[in-house]
């Protein structure tokens, strides 16, 4: 039988939902499935409602699933809140000392949580752990397996905790084999113990990648949900030669990435939209300067602090947009965290090759989530640095200017120090040399110099992944971390007879050349799927991919899209 | 071997007449020289304003950014290649105002920079404007009744953040100023020099004759000991018939590039990357 079961812990924060979530999925991911986990959490260190949801699947998964399986309430708040999406025959486990709900029916099952943690020589605070047990003595699950990777899952936390937390599980499991009398048919078998397959977050993917593509300098400013980045990298800091420098602002961050670039190493930032504000105005010094610079956007809902701790899709048109003047840059959304990986690879490569700045879009349901990946191939990722001079190739005497004029908009870089030469950049519009200029005719020039690079850098964006039949009744069209819920939503459709095909796009800007895609029948209705309240590429789509869109859906509360949420608005517009 | 000459640029220069900034240019050339670092070894970061066009007039590496913004350019050059001299140049404006959050934590850091401030009291290249070094009632098209807001002490600031070098030149006194310069190069460490300089177009009460009149230097008193801080926060406030010139201020800890474990044995730009340990990494999320 096919599994597809989601498990939601819900409770206040700091009552370890993430760390539950994170070991369920390295469960199921090292006994034969995949899992995808995404948050729903309040921008508070304590309290509040939030819930941390588990998609367990035997074929990859990318998206979560509006169906709960299996409800972990961890206190009475979710218990209120989160008892709605189940249905009758899907399971709530509580705790007893919740008053005040009683039910008759057999699937909203009380466990006296705390009281077994103490009783299995735990504290109060390790109910977590016994739901964990009941939870996956429900699912069928083996023991054995579960409690030998509770050993290696809290190992760091010493042989104390280990113990404690194994005894509250194994209490947990227990209660339920010889409490539930109901009748519970969904299970997931275990496969057995196998560490092939990757558990990781979109974050630790996009920090995996720039580390794979060579990144050697990191400077940035906490701002959710873009900091596990940085945390990631600068944990990794010591061993692999990366400098991870905490910045005043995120104008200082933008300012040292720059500084290190020009000197010659791979330099990247990460923010979110607000952070990303105050990068404008470097994000003007790179291109004028042509200085290579990555820059992650984990994007949020704003405008200003909107929502802290939730997801948008809501600034694409700000990064396209963003500083003064007109100069080239580009733009990608990966769609999860395989993609994420390989994508900070072609940033790296465009910002040396174009020198120009590079925006990487994420998202909070992104860059937060964790996949279950096949693999990831550090082989895969080639490294190159663009024209560069160096001691060995470089001409005599030496005459460098470091805007010389060259048809393709790209002149050769120097670092200084490498060579004998001397390297002028300026943020003044500037001669080839790098000095300062009033003269129009090498204004014109440099202004058409930098331009020059767009046509270039549009030959490399990749046109949007294209899923699902040819000649399709219905085409879904969408960027970055909805990739997983089109896909599954247009397999929905197809199964219930409409033929529907995804079209999703990770190099967004300059818009790629769509002339290879699929042509689209009249026949076809197409539909713009954002996490947004405008559709920022629902425009672009018609103004530069001049394709029309019938139908618009858009999402901006601040929610990730399930599949059944497409599904269902797609139903709806017909 | 350098001299002076090495340094040359001849890129015309676009100074008024009379500048402090020419005196200063030359003070530079001559720490270079003393120094014997080449061109190349040499980075020069400048924000925007007129100190900020320095160095084009100088024959070195340069990066000329953005209004404020020297400090955080010139950390990430020296983090990424710390064989690197790195210097950052900009106006009071520049540093005081725009910059003052970087300025800040430059010294924080300790990141091994010489930071030269040319402070003329006011914002020359907007033309006369009150700057946040312009005296209490300055009046100016921006404040015509008078600047309502006493002047910062910026060598008060800096000794406040325990800063490692800080010291104050002027530009009427190049071969005092160029032998700080120096000394802020050989530091290890910030090194700060704040730059008095008349401003011939637009400050008429701050020029060259005061301030030759009022500056004496500090080495003249053999009892000031710029290691003492209480001594040195008493000097940073002496203004107006007397002011002092030279080392403020200087303690010793350790450099910012020095605690990066990643930069130990090798600057940034000159590592290679090393594929195995990154397989490595990938192996950790299985």
């Amino acid at each position: 039988m096919a599994v597809d079961i989601t498990i939601r812990i819900g409770g206040l924060a700091g009552q370890g939902m993430q760390f539950i979530g994170m070991l369920l999925g390295k469960i199921f991911t090292r006994h034969g499935y995949y899992v995808f986990t995404h948050q729903d959490v309040e921008s508070r260190i304590r309290g509040g409602h939030n819930f941390v949801q588990v998609r367990i699947k035997d074929e990859p998964v990318f998206c979560h699933s509006q169906k709960v399986d299996i409800l972990i309430a961890l206190d009475r708040g979710s218990m209120d809140l989160d008892q709605p999406v189940l249905e009758p025959d899907d399971i709530m486990i509580f705790d007893v000392k919740e008053k005040g709900f009683t039910s008759d029916n057999p699937a909203r099952l009380p466990i006296p949580m705390e009281q077994l943690a103490v009783e299995a020589g735990g504290m109060k605070i390790m109910f977590n752990s016994v739901a964990i047990g009941a939870a996956l003595a429900l699912l069928g699950c083996d023991l054995q397996p579960i409690l030998d990777r509770l050993d290696e899952e809290f190992a760091a936390r010493g042989q104390e905790t280990v113990e404690k937390n194994r005894n509250c599980v194994i209490s947990g499991y227990g209660y339920i084999k010889s409490n539930f009398k109901g009748t519970f048919p969904k299970k997931i078998p275990l496969a057995p113990y196998k560490k092939d397959k990757l558990f990781m977050t979109g974050s630790q993917a996009m920090a995996l990648g720039a580390a794979c593509s060579g990144l050697k300098f990191y400077s940035g400013y906490p701002m959710s949900p873009s900091t596990t980045i940085m945390e990631y990298l600068a944990s990794l800091g010591r061993k692999h030669s990366i400098i991870v420098e905490p910045a005043e602002d995120e104008i200082a961050a933008i300012n040292m990435v720059i500084g290190a670039s020009f000197a010659g190493v791979r330099a990247m930032t990460a923010t979110s939209g607000g952070g990303f504000c105050l990068m404008v105005e470097g994000m003007g010094l790179a291109g004028m300067t042509e200085t290579p610079a990555v820059i992650v956007v984990a994007q949020r809902p704003g405008p200003s602090t909107g929502l802290p701790t939730r997801t948008e899709q809501g600034d694409l048109d700000f990064v396209i947009h963003a500083s003064h003047g007109e100069f080239p840059r580009s733009v990608f959304a990966p769609g999860n965290a395989e993609q994420a990986f390989y994508t900070m690879q072609k940033a790296f490569n465009l910002a040396d090759r174009f020198q120009t700045p590079v925006i990487v879009l994420g998202d909070q349901y992104l860059n937060d989530s964790y996949f279950t990946l096949d693999n990831l191939d550090p082989g895969r990722i080639k490294i190159d640095r663009g024209k560069i001079i160096s001691a060995e190739n470089m001409s005599y005497p030496v005459e460098y200017k470091r805007y010389e004029w060259d048809e393709s908009g790209i002149s050769p870089r120097i670092f200084p120090g490498q060579t004998e030469a001397v390297v002028y950049a300026d943020s003044d519009e500037h001669t080839e040399a790098g000095h300062i200029t009033e003269s129009a005719t090498v204004r014109k020039g440099m202004v058409v110099k930098r331009l020059r690079k767009v046509e270039g850098i549009r030959k490399e964006m990749d046109p949007p992944k294209v899923n699902g039949e040819r000649d399709p009744d219905l085409l879904l069209v969408g960027w970055g971390s909805t990739c997983g819920a089109l896909k599954e939503a247009a397999d929905i459709l197809t199964r219930n007879g409409l033929k529907t095909a995804v079209w999703h796009f990770c190099d967004l800007f300059p818009f790629p050349d769509t002339g290879l895609l699929p042509q689209i029948s009249k026949k076809t209705r197409i539909f713009s799927v954002e996490n947004n309240a405008t559709g920022q590429f629902a425009r672009t789509l018609s103004g530069q991919g001049r394709i029309m869109i019938d139908h618009r859906i858009f999402k901006f509360d601040g929610r990730p899209f399930s599949p059944w949420d497409i599904v269902n608005r797609v139903h709806r517009a017909l | 071997m350098v001299n002076l000459d090495d340094f040359y640029s001849d890129d015309p220069v676009a100074w008024c007449p009379g500048c402090g900034n020419y005196s200063i240019l030359e003070a530079l050339k001559q720490a270079f020289v003393n120094s014997g670092r080449k061109p190349h070894e040499i980075v020069i970061v400048s924000g925007i304003g007129q100190a900020s066009k320095m160095p084009h007039y100088l024959r070195c590496n340069a990066f000329n950014g953005l209004h404020g913004r020297t400090l955080p350019v010139a950390t990430g050059i020296k983090l990424a290649n710390h064989e690197l001299t790195v210097l950052a140049e900009g106006g009071d404006g520049d540093g005081y105002t725009e910059g003052g959050n970087h300025f800040i934590h430059a010294m924080r850091r300790n990141i091994d920079i010489t930071y030269l401030v040319h402070n003329n009291k006011v914002y020359g290249l907007t033309k006369g404007q009150a700057s946040p070094t312009s005296d209490l009632g300055y009046v100016s098209g921006t404040t015509p009744m008078g600047s309502f807001s006493p002047p910062l002490n910026p060598l008060l600031l800096a000794i406040s953040m325990d800063c490692t070098f800080v010291a104050r030149g002027f530009s009427g006194e190049p071969v005092h100023l160029a032998g700080l310069i120096l000394e802020g190069l050989q530091h290890r460490g910030f090194s700060f020099i704040d730059i008095l300089q008349n401003c011939v177009s637009f400050n008429r009460v701050n020029t060259y004759q005061w301030y030759k009149k009022r500056v004496y230097d500090i080495k003249d008193d053999p009892s000031y000991d710029p290691r003492d801080m209480g001594m040195a926060f008493r000097k940073a406030q002496e203004w107006g018939e007397k002011i002092p010139i030279g080392i403020i201020y200087r303690n010793d800890r350790p450099s910012l590039d020095e605690k990066h474990p990643a930069i130990r044995n090798l600057p940034l730009v000159k590592q290679e990357i090393d594929r195995a340990s990154l397989e490595g990494i990938i192996e950790f999320f299985r």
